[in-house]
Order: structure tokens, then sequence, then C-alpha cells
């Protein structure tokens, strides 16, 4: 197990070393000065290049690179050029709000996919079986955003029961700030719960046709002992692949939901950073998001060993 | 079910928005990039802060005309080289230090310095030196004659500032404005409280917040749910019918400086042909831009003017939209099988009415290639790179007929007799002179046909229906709430 754990930490160095030049490049080449961005069309050559140097903008690429590496090491995310605070500082502010949302959204996602996933493969055919899948097409096919739309129209605008968006902050009570996040978490999870539901029907059919469950029937279990006690544990590995990637994939998604709801997270700062041209936000969140997603695929690798004993070798 | 589905959520609704009359929630569609607006050019900044935190020695007044801000009076020498300002007594920043001459001298010179970081730094290039006679009187000394002083001093980047608060003015700004700064969460929102000590006339509203919502949709949404109370420069104006039908909301519709244009980079073959300009500015149907990319919204231009300025000319007729002339004129030039290259930056203005002027030029034979672009991008390519044909652009400065004047602007018109007009008008401090020549200008640019003018941008304003006097026209980007209150 810990040769298997060291393995995967040394290729978690490796990827974000890779990570790191990847999105330095990336970011660097796109067209745009942030010191031009701020300015204007009115500014002057002189006062753009006051404030490219004021920002540490007229140094090398590689200078920069190694500055921003060596600062990330000890913690240093360095300074955003608009707002000039802290990205530590931003980032830390604005996953008080991303992070919650992403749990909020698994965690939902999870709860419906569960039950749904078990209950259409144990009634494999059945009209509750045909029901779970037409509704999670569905549920796959509808854009989140838009889905998000009409939710905010109904529940804001007709009944009023919400407001549209926004965020309280959680200063002011846990439950007004968990409300505000309840619509946005809900159109984030209805298509990973969608996806999530499938992939657990899908496995449990196949776990339930191999040898050993025969084996199990034969020894006396009937078919639902048999699946709790055999086959929901083995079908576990795609459906704990496809969680990781879903968490992912909300911490970095949720872009537009948060637009949609004016929410003041992750997503949001990424968004405005990459048009006012705030390299080093961008290239310090993107930078985490992958640290993140990386971690969370190491924390599922890990689970897979305890999962799949086969594995640890 | 529907019940319980009700109690569910009003379990969660503790601590809603219990909003007092003087409380007011205002929607903007971008977030300042940081609270400094002497060293910056977003205009979110002004629309926070313009007046409301920060104002200047002179100010713009909602009918665009400038009046005294924090200077009462002023004295012009008889050769029009000395300003001398009279400041009003009593004026206290919103950290309880006195307004003073020297922290007029202190602004002014900081905004004109070497290394000044301010965006419109060409405003104050005249001023040849800036002293302090006594506490209440500064004199500003010009290298020549500048008739538009007072108005250049009513910009936001002309904004008076304290020394002690500059190191931290991008998130604490402290001006001496009738309200004063308490927060800002990023990415959220601004909060301003009523400043009790104010100098002037005080503010009706004791407590503003504005909001940060660039996504139509969004911004919709938040109107319907009286989330917010007013939204500035509402995004849609597809939706404004729709509010202006329901009796909870005003649609308030008002001019901006904003000269919206198809700008053509006069530097390049065939465009430097002042024929092939003036097929262009034939073949666009103004009103058909306005209709279908705004909704209607907007006054169509003949020069790069503000039509409700008293100095306009009205010269629309001399590109007036006539396709079989704008053929002709194609073919007189010898121009067949023109493809030109059209970028847009991310305005509906600019996306939406691409495609409708798109199709007016390939209706006269000319194709265009579209590329989207975003500012970013469009500052770095297009304006400082002059890699464009054509593009669409909003020039939001007051007064920027200047421009035309310089050869190394991105569109690249070169017309020593325009340069030489522009040098005489700012020498020229006589209002009726002044106004002859601002005529003359705009004679000049409509007849080189510089551009396709298209029209003046308008503003949209959707407030409930009982709040009284936010600005009607944007005659400098602000949202100013210092005679804003609710009517009971």
């Amino acid at each position: 197990m810990l040769r298997y754990a060291l393995r995967r930490l040394l290729s978690l160095a490796v990827s974000l070393v890779v990570a790191s030049l990847v999105i330095f490049l990336v970011i660097e080449v796109i067209p745009g000065d942030p010191a031009s961005y701020m300015l204007g069309i009115n500014a002057q050559p002189d006062t753009v290049a006051a404030l490219r140097s004021e920002l540490g903008l007229d140094v090398s690429k590689t200078a920069r690179y190694l500055a921003w590496v060596g600062g990330m090491l000890h913690g240093d995310f360095g300074t955003s050029y608009t707002y000039r605070t802290e990205v530590a500082e931003m980032i830390g502010e604005r996953m008080w709000i991303s992070l919650p949302l992403a749990l909020y959204a698994l965690t939902l996602s999870t709860l419906i996919a569960f039950p749904a996933g078990i209950l259409a493969a144990s009634r494999r055919g059945s009209a509750t079986d045909l029901g779970v899948m037409g509704v999670t097409q569905l549920g796959v096919a509808v854009p989140n955003f838009w889905f998000a739309m009409l939710m905010v129209l109904l529940f804001a605008v007709k009944l009023r029961w919400v407001s549209a968006g926004g965020f309280p902050g959680w200063e002011n009570g846990f439950w007004p700030a968990l409300r505000a996040l309840t619509l946005p978490a809900i159109a984030l999870a209805l298509p990973q719960a969608s996806i999530l539901t499938r992939v657990m029907r899908s496995s449990l059919l196949d776990t339930l046709s191999e040898d050993f469950i025969r084996t199990a029937r034969a020894k006396g279990l009937n078919r639902r002992q048999a699946l709790w006690r055999h086959a929901l544990r083995n079908a576990l590995i795609p459906v704990l692949t496809i969680i990781g990637l879903q968490f992912s994939f909300l911490m970095a998604g949720a872009i537009i939901i948060e637009q949609v709801f004016f929410l003041p997270g992750i997503g949001r700062l990424i968004f405005q950073s990459i048009s006012s041209r705030d390299l080093i936000v961008v290239e310090s969140v993107v930078m985490l998001l992958v640290f993140a997603v990386i971690v969370v695929n190491f924390a599922v690798d890990l689970a897979y060993a305890w999962v799949d004993p086969r594995l640890r070798r | 079910m529907f019940d319980r589905l009700k109690l569910a959520f009003a379990a969660l609704a503790i601590g809603a928005s219990g909003a007092a009359a003087a409380d007011l929630t205002v929607a903007i569609q971008l977030e300042p990039p940081h609270l400094d607006p002497t060293s910056a050019a977003a205009g979110a900044i002004d629309s926070v802060l313009y007046s409301n935190v920060f104002e200047g020695l002179t100010r713009f007044a909602s009918d665009g005309s400038i009046v005294p801000g924090l200077a009462k009076s002023w004295d012009i020498s008889d050769d029009g080289l000395v300003y001398t300002f009279h400041l009003h007594d009593g004026v206290k920043f919103h950290d309880g230090t006195t307004m003073d001459a020297e922290d007029v001298k202190f602004s002014l010179d900081r905004a004109r310095a070497e290394d000044s970081t301010n965006a419109q730094k060409a405003l104050f290039a005249g001023i040849a030196d800036v002293e302090v006679v006594d506490p209440l009187t500064v004199k500003v000394t010009l290298s020549a004659p500048n008739g538009s002083l007072p108005f250049n001093l009513a910009w936001g980047d002309a904004v008076i500032v304290a020394p002690e608060s500059i190191e931290n003015i991008k998130t604490n700004p402290v001006g001496t404005g009738a309200f004063r700064f308490v927060n800002w969460v990023q990415g959220d929102k601004i909060e301003l409280a009523k400043n009790e000590d104010y100098w002037g006339t005080p503010a009706r509203l004791d407590h503003v917040t504005f909001r940060f919502i660039s996504d139509p949709t969004a911004a919709f949404a938040a109107v319907m749910a009286e989330d917010v109370d007013v939204f500035a420069g509402y995004p849609a104006p597809e939706n404004l019918p729709q509010f202006e039908a329901d009796p909870r909301f005003q649609v308030i519709i008002g001019n901006t400086e904003g000269e919206t244009i198809l700008a053509m980079n006069n530097r390049r073959e065939p465009l430097n042909d002042v024929r092939v300009r003036e097929a262009i500015a034939h073949a666009i149907d103004r009103q058909a831009i306005i209709d279908g990319a705004m909704f209607g919204l907007g006054t169509p231009i003949g020069a790069h003017f503000a039509p409700h300025n008293p100095a306009y000319v009205d010269l629309t007729a001399l590109s007036a939209y006539d396709p079989e002339k704008s053929k002709a004129l194609l073919a007189e030039a010898g121009v067949e099988n023109l493809t030109l290259s059209l970028k847009l930056p991310p305005p509906s203005y600019a996306r939406r009415g691409g495609e409708i002027i798109a199709s007016q030029l390939r209706a006269v034979g000319i194709e265009t290639r579209i590329e989207n672009q975003e500012w970013a991008q469009w500052l770095e390519n297009t304006f400082k790179g002059h890699d464009f044909d054509l593009t669409i652009v909003s020039h939001t400065e007051p007064m920027d007929f200047g421009i035309y004047a310089n050869p190394d602007y991105y569109f690249g018109y070169d017309n020593p007799a325009y340069q030489e007009l522009i040098k005489t008008l700012d020498l020229t401090t006589d209002p009726a002179k002044r106004t002859e020549l601002m005529r003359q200008a705009q004679e000049i640019m409509a007849k080189d046909y510089v551009n396709g003018f298209l029209f003046e941008l308008a503003v949209a304003t959707v407030a409930k229906a009982d709040i009284r006097g936010l600005w009607k026209d944007a005659p400098t980007q602000a949202t100013d709430l210092t005679a804003v209150y609710w009517d009971e």
C-alpha cells in the first residue's frame, strides 16, 4: 500500500510541474496587456509604461515564471494586477462560496444517484427502471444554466421564495447563506446526479452478472442480499471515478452558474480575471484548481485500493 | 406537496432584505477593478464613486453642464493662462481631515507627474504649475490658454484625493462626497453610507449598496424579483417594454457621450480613398442598426459629436442610406471584390450591430470577415496594433473629437486642416467662437467620411416606480445618488 501511495505521489508532483508550465505559457500567449486594459483607450504610452513597471510586468517571462512558481512554493500566490490584493486572500474569500457550493451539489447528486441507481438496477426492465432512465436522459441533456434560469424565473421572479442571486455571506447566518446556494446547487447537481445514476445502474448490472454473484446466489442468498452484500462494493470503482471527476468539475465548472446567480465565487473570479487580463490571478487560480483535481484523483486512487485490494500491489 | 415545499423554503427564509426607505440597492453591470478613479480607465469606478464619494474642483451636472464642485468659483486672467480657484470653506475628507489648497495641489501634481498612472493624463497636459496661494485659494498656470480646463477638471480622473489616504485608496477610498465608503465584498457588492458631515446639501439616502450583475438574464431576474431597486445601465434593451408595462417599475432612457462608430483604418488600401469610405457610409442604414441591434434605442449621428450638445450640427444627410450611390462610388474608385476584416469587441452594439453592417455591406458588394474579440485583445491588436479594416466601438469620453487630430490614433486620420482647427480651438476661450469652430470640425470629419458615424448610444435605467432624483442622461459615467430619494 505504501509503495502504491508513493508512486501515485510522484506522479502527482510531476503533473503539477507540467501543469504550471502549460498554464503559464498558455495564459501568457493570449494577446492583451493588463496595463493597457486598465488604462483604456485614452492612455498615453508613458502612463502605460509607468503602470507596467509598477505591476512588475517589465521583466522577462522566464523571470516572471520563476518568481511565480517560487512564490507558490512558500504559499505566496502573488498580488492581483487589477484588485491589488493578495491572490491567496482573494482565493480564500471566494473559496468560501465555491467549495460549499461544490460540496452541496455533490451531496445532492450522490443522495439522488445512489438510491435511484440501485433502485433501477434492482428492478431492471421494470417501469421504475424505465422511468429513472428517462428522467436521467433528460437530466443529462438539459443544459444546467438554462435549467438554472428557469428555476430563477419560477422561484425568484414568480413565487418570490428566494432571491434571484447574490450571496448574503456566511457571517449573516448559516441558513440565509445555504438558501442562497440552494438553487445553484440544484442546477449544478442535476446533470451530475443523472450521470451518476446511470453509471451506478450499469455498474451494478455488470457486477450482478458476474460469476461470484451466481456463486453467492447458489449459496442461498436472495437477489437483494447478493446485491447489498457483494455487488454494491464491487460496483463502486467506476462510481468513485465519476464522483472524483465530478468534484473537480463542480469546483471549476461553476463559472456559468456563478454568472447566472451572480455569486462571488472562484468561477466568477476566473471569468473577471481573464477578461481584464489579470494574468497572475488566472494563473494562480487555475493552478490551484489543477492541484485540487490532482489531489482529489490521488484520493480516489487511494480509495480504489481500499475498495479493491488487488490494486494495492 | 406544493405547500410543504413552500414551508421548507420559508423556513430557510431568515434575514431576507428588509430595506428601510432610506436604503437603496443599485445594480450596475461591471465591478470596479479597484476604487481609485485617478488611476484606471474603468468606467465602473466612476459609476460607483463619482460625485458620491469623490468630488473635483468642478463637476458634471445631470444635463452635462459644468458646475462648481469643491471650488465655489474661479477667475481667469485676461491672457487666459491663469485660473484662480476659490475653494469652499469647511470641507472635510471622510477621515476627518480638512480638504484645502494643499490637497488640490497634491492631486493635480500627482495626476500630471512623470510616473503618473492617470488614464487621462492628457487632461492635465497643459498645466505648467499649481500654486497654493492660501488654504482656500489655488492658482493653476497653463502653458497655453485652454478654454476646456473647467471641463477637464470635472472628470472623474481629476477628483481631489488626500495625500494621507493615497496608500490604500484602491481598497479604501477617502473622498469629500455626500457618501462615504463602508465596505467592499469583492465580486459581490460595495456599500456606501451617508456622510453626516457633508459640506454641501446632504444626501437623502442613509445607505447604498452597489451590486454587480453582468449577465442579461440575471439582470432581468434581479429586477423582477425586486432584489435591486435600481439597475443603472440595464444590459438587455429587449426587456424594457416589459418593465414599462409593469406598474412596479419606471424605465428612464437617456443620452450618453458614446458616439458609436464603424471605425475605418484610413491608413490601409483601399480605405485611404475617400470615395471608398463614402461608399461604405452610404451603404449603412443607421435606423436598421438602431432598431435591430439596440431595439430602437439610440440617436443617429452624422459626425463624431453628441447630438444633445448645443454645438451639434446634423450632418446625417451627407451619409444618408443610398446603396446605389454606394455602388457607383465603388465603381468610380475602381474597387471590385472587396473583402474587409471587421473586428468586434464584446458589447452588444458591436456584436449585433456588426452582423447587420456585414449584411448591409454585402448588399453593395463588400464582403466582411467578422472576428469577435475580447476587450483586452481588441486593445492590443486593433487599437494599439492597428490590425483591422473595420471595427465598431462606442467612444464614451465626452467631447472627444480631438482624437481626429491625432494621426497616430487607431483609425489613422491625418488631415492638417483639421489638426490646425483643433489647435485654434484649444486656444479659444470665447464660447461663441468655440461653438463655431466645433461646428467646422464636425463638417470636416463628415465630409472626409473618416468613419461610419452610426448613432449616439443610449442608456437605460430601470428603477422602482417611487424612486426620484436619478440622472436621466449620462454626461459622464456616473450613478450620482446625491439627490436620490424614495417618494412616499
